[in-house]
């Protein structure tokens, strides 16, 4: 019976995702209109243009993707590099600087995105700095780079500090010490929050709206807002999301069952 | 050892600098913008025109009050299924686990959409029921989350042990594993309740524009107000800033961010 009840949650819980994976592969306009099976959509998404309304399907969608893209990459990779620095940084303080800055990090995670958004709006304001690209880009590394803080700190919490004294002592430069013995230390709490900071920033709608200006920067989330305030959602965000879902279906799966056959190899 | 490496306590300055630059002092700002107008003047009557309007204000109730029972119904329906997930034997509970976090890799936005088409399909009304549904939607993951955290890494000696001493299951529940997991559900509480709390535009989307809650409000203010607005919504947002430190407080923050990360 308990095992019914989580089936039926996952079932409601999955219920819109499959409805939009189903009718990526009809052609209507609206959702939920089914009008033949089709993979024109798929089509459509890849050459950027529709063959039967003989329209190019909205440039801005393709370039909404590309700012999406670009804006995760860059702040992971920022949030990625400040955040580590911040984490050695912190480790080495004294419990009271070390509890203090721990709570200024904390700020930017529990403040709701709309919080963020609009006092990181008036910041720009007050300093005379016009929105854009690079605004919205300081912003993501403001929400991001505190979760890699967080999954850095474990690592060097959990690392036994002997080892980077013995490489000093074995005569390593303080330089050589730190690339070959702290950072592969630390490289699996900077993955994670890489991969952290990439879905945080994929998935951000409060922040960009506040920080993207009106120079017509629109990122995944605000093109799909601004569409279906417009009325009509572009149908070629049907094949995209449902790819983007199947994508990470697969990575998953894969590195589960690849922790699932280590952990019974193990226990052979 | 800490000699060694104590030097390089400095690394963490720059995001010290970082935070003060980036996330005190724009909400410094939102304090300073909600007591002056557009002169830079100090001024109460951000505020006196906010509580004069007994529409704004019956719209912060309504918008705390949604919250709530989004929350209450995160927690009813949340708990159940982790418990289920830490107690049942599953072959691979990971699995499971992450099959409640995967959804939220497609943009919830696009999700909002898709469940209003759902309730369009079904023939079901849009308004204050299609508004619970999506954001109980949207945030049950963050109920379940700490909560199945809790109840996993809870000792089981002591269930049996509870067992052992003449504990029925009733009161193994209510005596031993409810109290062990309160830890889980004051993160999951705080965790869903700020988000909704605070939420915008999805509340458009589920009800065609017919609620409007407190994050719209404030939306609004600096989008179409213009620029006469912004101290006035400036003011929204310091409300908002108290509800939300008041929410932490009530919530241990250390353990909803660890809970966040894992």
């Amino acid at each position: 019976m308990g095992r019914g009840y989580l089936y039926l949650l996952l079932f409601v819980l999955y219920a819109p995702i499959v409805l939009i994976i189903i009718f990526s592969f009809t052609q209507s306009k609206v959702l939920g209109n089914w009008t033949g099976f089709t993979f024109s959509l798929y089509q459509n998404l890849f050459t950027g243009y529709d063959l039967n309304a003989n329209v190019r399907v909205d440039p801005n969608l393709y370039r909404a993707i590309g700012y999406t893209g670009l804006i995760a990459v860059a702040a992971a990779a920022i949030s990625t590099f400040l955040g580590t620095l911040a984490a050695i940084g912190i480790y080495n303080m004294n419990a009271r600087h070390r509890k203090g800055m721990m709570f200024l990090n904390s700020i930017p995670m529990i403040n709701p995105d709309i919080l963020t958004g609009i006092s990181l709006f008036l910041l720009f304001v007050f300093l005379g700095i016009s929105r854009g690209l690079a605004t919205v880009l300081i912003a993501h590394v403001v929400f991001c780079t505190p979760y890699v803080v967080l999954s850095v700190m474990p690592r060097l919490t959990q690392m036994n500090p002997n080892i980077y004294e013995a490489a000093l002592d074995l005569g390593a430069t303080p330089m050589q010490a730190l690339r070959k013995v702290l950072l592969p230390e630390l490289r699996p709490g900077m993955i994670s929050g890489f991969i952290l900071s990439l879905t945080l920033s994929i998935d951000d709608f409060g922040v960009t709206f506040f920080t993207k200006g009106s120079g017509g920067l629109e990122t995944l989330s605000t093109f799909i807002y601004a569409d279906a305030r417009k009325g009509g959602l572009t149908p070629e965000l049907r094949p995209l999301f449902s790819l983007i879902f199947l994508t990470i279906l697969v990575l998953l799966i894969i590195t589960n069952v690849r922790a699932y056959r280590l952990k019974n190899k193990l226990n052979q | 050892m800490k000699n060694v490496l104590h030097h390089r306590r400095t690394w963490a300055w720059p995001y010290l600098l970082f935070l003060i630059l980036l996330v005190v002092l724009p909400l410094c700002l939102i304090g300073i913008y909600a007591f002056t107008d557009m002169d830079g003047e100090f001024t109460l009557k951000n505020f006196v025109m906010f509580f004069n309007k007994s529409e704004a204000v019956n719209t912060l109730i309504y918008s705390i009050a949604i919250a709530m029972i989004t929350t209450i119904i995160c927690l009813l329906l949340g708990y159940p299924a982790a418990y289920i997930m830490a107690m049942k034997s599953f072959r691979t509970p990971e699995v499971m686990a992450l099959l409640f976090i995967l959804p939220m890799w497609i943009n919830f936005l696009l999700r909002t959409i898709a469940t209003v088409e759902l309730f369009h399909m079904l023939n079901l009304p849009l308004g204050e029921g299609a508004l619970l549904f999506g954001m109980t939607y949207d945030f049950l993951p963050f109920m379940i989350y700490p909560i199945y955290n809790t109840l996993q890494k809870m000792d089981l000696s002591l269930i049996e042990a509870a067992r052992d001493l003449g504990a029925n299951r009733f009161q193994v529940f209510t005596k031993v594993i409810l109290p062990l997991s309160v830890p889980g559900i004051y993160s999951g509480i705080v965790m869903v309740f700020m988000p909704t709390v605070s939420t915008f535009a999805i509340s458009e989307l589920l009800t065609l524009n017919k609620i409007t809650l407190f994050g719209s409000l404030i939306q609004r203010s600096f989008g179409e107000g213009g620029i006469t607005m912004w101290n006035y919504g400036a003011a929204l947002s310091l409300l908002m800033l108290i509800i939300i430190g008041a929410t932490s407080f009530f919530g241990n923050q250390d353990e909803a961010s660890e809970n966040m990360v894992r």
